[in-house]
């Protein structure tokens, strides 16, 4: 069964420095972390103390809320730092890994023969959980929930993110087995998204339902999807996981192994060689950037793409969610007369003496710079064009900033996550953050209503 | 050191004092801000408001440049006739006209800037956030949309009122209510009424040489028709479209609004739908009263009779009425925010505009009138939109399945494997 979904509304950003599409071995880094802002809504709870040896797949905390969902560890090594921030939270658990890599095995029965909940367990107690997110609220997967379907987006519209069809070449295997662990949990469909063009590893895998997408960005994020398939309703519960992701839960279920290895797109026009690198989650960037090697001192490292992602240092760790690296110019400089000048060489969404519109397929070398300062919400009408959901963004966005819970709630917060509102925070000309705004608001929502 | 740099420094060293936001605005008005992201998305577009508000001023400076051509040659018309064979080059585009226009216009586009940003700088100090941008096109309309010879004392009170109390006190551009350059209209329209309508200001010195030898009459076309005339008038109607004809600064001529207005959909800064749907108002608005005209249900002395009987579609070519749909309805603040709700919006502009250019007694023009009537409502409409997608979620909701926990809340013992 395949259903296909046109997105009209929307907008691509084409920037300078898509990764080639090869892929290199990565160096392995010496140490490896878990950066735990990654995992919302979870309190972590140590395992081992600091000192413990550890071995791949092995756990290192768990969560306050359920003890069932375990952390583990991407490589083996000796755990040498839990940086805690305020209140002796924990932001980071650093492992310094071993020369000779083992893992922890675990036994794994036989996929068809298990039910929904036995998965579930294993899922759980495996460190697989955390790659299955749910919305509402786009935080970890509750496991006490039955989700109503799974999404999953193998298409990619950001700029300049990994492509999914490349990353997903010769994992059939393991993506037919994590599917089929998946849809024991729900009793409803699992959606998977392909590019209408794609060959995508999807195509051969039982157990879907493929929809065939087309259109600009925002079409490939999961969120635009579910809108368009199944929206989520008050009380529902949706899950969604990225398909890199699923290859290592369906590792884990095959061979009972913990492999955090991942393909990570190294892209932007600060990096020399954009391309593809093998490496694992949690790996220092600096190990495959400079092997790409950088144009200019002062750039912006992004763990994820230009519009979600976040910024970090070639000292920082890939992400746990994250198989795309981003570097690009850092825009902290002024310009003479920029706000009135015809501008040729940025992004524009109007025509004010900007001409990006007449060449839509130009490759632009965008900068971190705002392109101008805070501002109330002026300009109405424009946002609607990029955001293809059925929901009024602008309202949603002034019903979180007053933190009027029944009116989110109405206007469909249920449905959405920060990354939705990645392209009107981009168009917006009053440079609000629509991201931050969203996430604040559906943090208020978890809290309130849980 | 070069000034990019030298403004820097003092930008470091005077942050966060009080008078920042003033050096600020001077600053972010000669450079844009070095500014980076530093949450959500890592670019942005190029478009900010400053460039927003500075193309609806470029859609304004035809109209301005063409008011001030016409200042003088409705002058000098009314001091030494009008001339019988009118050429454009000749008599229109002269150094004459220009220079009575300029010294009559622009004080008025001095005093309008000077006094409202001062407000504003005045403001943004106080409260201490930076100066927003929406003066740029409040201070350009003001100018465009008095009588000519308005004192510039009156001017600048108007301004004062318009500016704290249609914007300031609703929290600064984005948060008003009303259209502030409407407001600062309306202030001076029921504070001054003597100065804004009437047969006497719409001509430079027209007021000055009121009951002398040398008396000039300036009447508009619509207070012409209001005055229950229906014989044809000596303005063409290429006179009415191209816009030599008498009226408030910048609103006469209807071929260059007609411009600014294709130049504001084309680069996307202003509403379309707001903009089509006024003109089917104030169409349907029109032919309503044609049609109570021809069916003969008004007798020819009525006073309504001059304006209902003037063709339909001539009222988008007189008056304020194309000025006010293409510059003030589009307002995005103080206009209809849903694209649903903005039909709405623009269509009962333009149809309440047309009602009360007819009914309204003292003054024959509607359109500023209507615009505030109409940005009253527009929250309204907008919430009402709004419903309808609520509801619809609300209809979808009822069949929503919620699934039973798998669990069945029965708590789970802690499994951690040993290693």
């Amino acid at each position: 069964m395949s259903k296909d979904i046109r997105i009209k509304k929307g907008l691509n950003i084409n920037l300078v420095g898509a990764a080639e599409q090869t892929t290199s071995k990565a160096p392995s880094s010496n140490v490896y972390a878990l950066n735990l802002g990654d995992f919302h809504g979870i309190t972590p709870k140590m395992l081992l103390k600091q000192g413990a040896e550890v071995k791949a797949g092995e756990p290192l905390f768990y969560n306050k809320n359920n003890e069932d969902m375990l952390f583990v560890s991407p490589v083996s090594g000796e755990l040498v730092e839990i940086v805690r921030g305020a209140r002796r939270r924990i932001l980071t658990i650093k492992i310094l890994a071993d020369k000779e890599q083992s893992y922890h095995l675990a036994q794994v029965a036989d996929l068809n023969a298990m039910d929904g909940e036995s998965i579930r367990k294993i899922l759980l107690n495996s460190g697989c959980w955390p790659f299955i997110k749910q919305r509402p609220y786009d935080i970890v997967a509750n496991p006490d929930a039955t989700p109503k379907a799974i999404f999953i987006s193998a298409y990619t519209t950001a700029p300049l993110a990994a492509d999914a069809d490349y990353v997903l070449k010769g994992k059939e295997a393991e993506l037919q087995a994590a599917i089929t662990a998946l849809g024991k949990m729900t009793p409803g469909a699992i959606h998977v998204s392909v590019g209408n063009t794609s060959t995508s590893p999807f195509a051969n895998i039982n157990g879907i339902t493929i929809h065939k997408v087309s259109g600009p960005h925002p079409a490939g994020l999961v969120g635009t999807q579910i809108n368009k398939i199944d929206p989520v309703n008050k009380g529902e519960v949706v899950w969604t996981v990225a398909p890199q992701d699923l290859v290592i839960i369906g590792e884990y279920l095959l061979t009972g192994k913990f492999n955090a290895q991942r393909i990570v797109a190294l892209s932007g026009s600060s990096v020399k060689t954009p391309k593809y690198y093998t490496t694992k989650i949690g790996a220092e960037i600096s190990t495959f950037l400079y092997a790409s090697g950088v144009n200019q001192d002062k750039f912006r490292l992004i763990n994820g793409d230009v519009l979600t992602g976040s910024k970090t240092t070639p000292e920082g760790h890939l992400g746990f969610y994250n198989n795309t690296v981003t570097a690009i110019p850092e825009g902290d400089d002024y310009e003479f007369f920029g706000w009135n000048k015809p501008v040729f060489n940025k992004i524009s969404s109007t025509r004010a003496l900007t001409f990006s519109w007449m060449q839509p397929k130009k490759q632009y070398d965008l900068d971190t710079n705002t392109n101008g300062e805070h501002r109330a919400f002026v300009v109405t009408g424009r946002y609607e064009e990029v955001f293809p959901l059925d929901i009024y963004p602008l309202q949603l966005l002034k019903a979180c900033m007053v933190k009027d819970l029944d009116e989110m709630e109405q206007l469909g917060m249920y449905e959405v996550a920060p990354e939705d509102f990645a392209l009107t925070e981009f168009i917006c000309i009053s440079k609000q953050p629509h991201q931050q705004i969203i996430r604040e608001g559906l943090d208020l929502m978890y809290q309130e209503i849980g | 050191m070069g000034m990019k740099d030298k403004l820097h420094q003092i930008k470091l060293k005077y942050q966060g004092k009080k008078m920042a936001p003033a050096f600020n605005a001077i600053h972010t008005f000669l450079y844009t801000p070095n500014e980076t992201t530093h949450s959500g998305g890592h670019v942005r577009a190029v478009d900010d408001l400053k460039r927003t508000m500075n193309t609806v001023i470029l859609a304004l400076v035809p109209c301005l440049l063409f008011g001030i051509f016409n200042a003088g040659y409705q002058h000098y018309s009314a001091v030494n006739g009008f001339p019988t064979d009118f050429s454009v080059l000749e008599h229109f585009i002269t150094w004459d006209n220009f220079w009575l226009g300029a010294i009559t216009v622009l004080p008025l586009v001095i005093v309008s800037y000077g006094v409202g940003l001062a407000v504003e700088f005045v403001f943004a100090v106080i409260k201490g956030h930076e100066v927003e941008e929406g003066y740029l096109v409040t201070g350009m309309l003001v100018p465009l949309i008095v009588p000519i010879d308005t004192p510039l004392w009156m001017l600048a009170v108007a301004v004062i009122f318009g500016v704290v109390i249609g914007k300031e006190v609703f929290g600064g551009t984005g948060m008003n209510i009303l259209n502030p350059a409407l407001t600062i209209r309306a202030f001076l329209f029921f504070a001054y009424p003597t100065w804004m309508s009437g047969d006497k200001v719409w001509v430079h010195e027209g007021v000055a040489r009121a009951g002398t030898a040398d008396a000039i009459s300036g009447e508009t076309i619509l207070g012409y028709l209001a005055q229950g005339n229906t014989s044809e008038f000596s303005y063409s109607l290429s006179d009415m479209f191209f816009g030599f004809i008498p009226g408030s600064v910048g609103e006469t001529s209807t071929f260059l609004i007609l411009l600014g207005g294709l130049f504001l959909i084309f680069t996307k800064i202003a509403s379309w739908r707001i903009m089509v749907s006024a003109v089917a108002g104030s169409l349907a608005m029109g032919l309503i009263f044609n049609g109570i005209v021809d069916a003969g249900w008004i007798p020819e002395y009525s006073k309504f009779y001059g304006l209902m009987q003037f063709d339909f579609w001539k009222h988008l070519i007189v008056g304020g009425l194309a000025f006010g749909i293409v510059y003030m309805a589009t307002d995005p603040v103080t206009g209809s925010q849903t694209n649903k709700g903005k039909w709405i919006y623009g269509f009962l502009i333009g149809f309440l505009s047309v009602m009360i250019r007819v009914f309204n007694p003292g003054y024959p023009e509607g359109v500023f009138l209507a615009i505030l009537l109409m940005n009253v409502f527009a929250p309204t409409i907008d919430h009402y939109v709004v419903r309808g997608n609520v509801k619809g979620r609300m209809k979808r909701m009822k069949n929503a399945t919620i699934l039973p926990k798998p669990s069945d809340g029965k708590a789970e013992e802690l499994k951690v494997e040993t290693v």
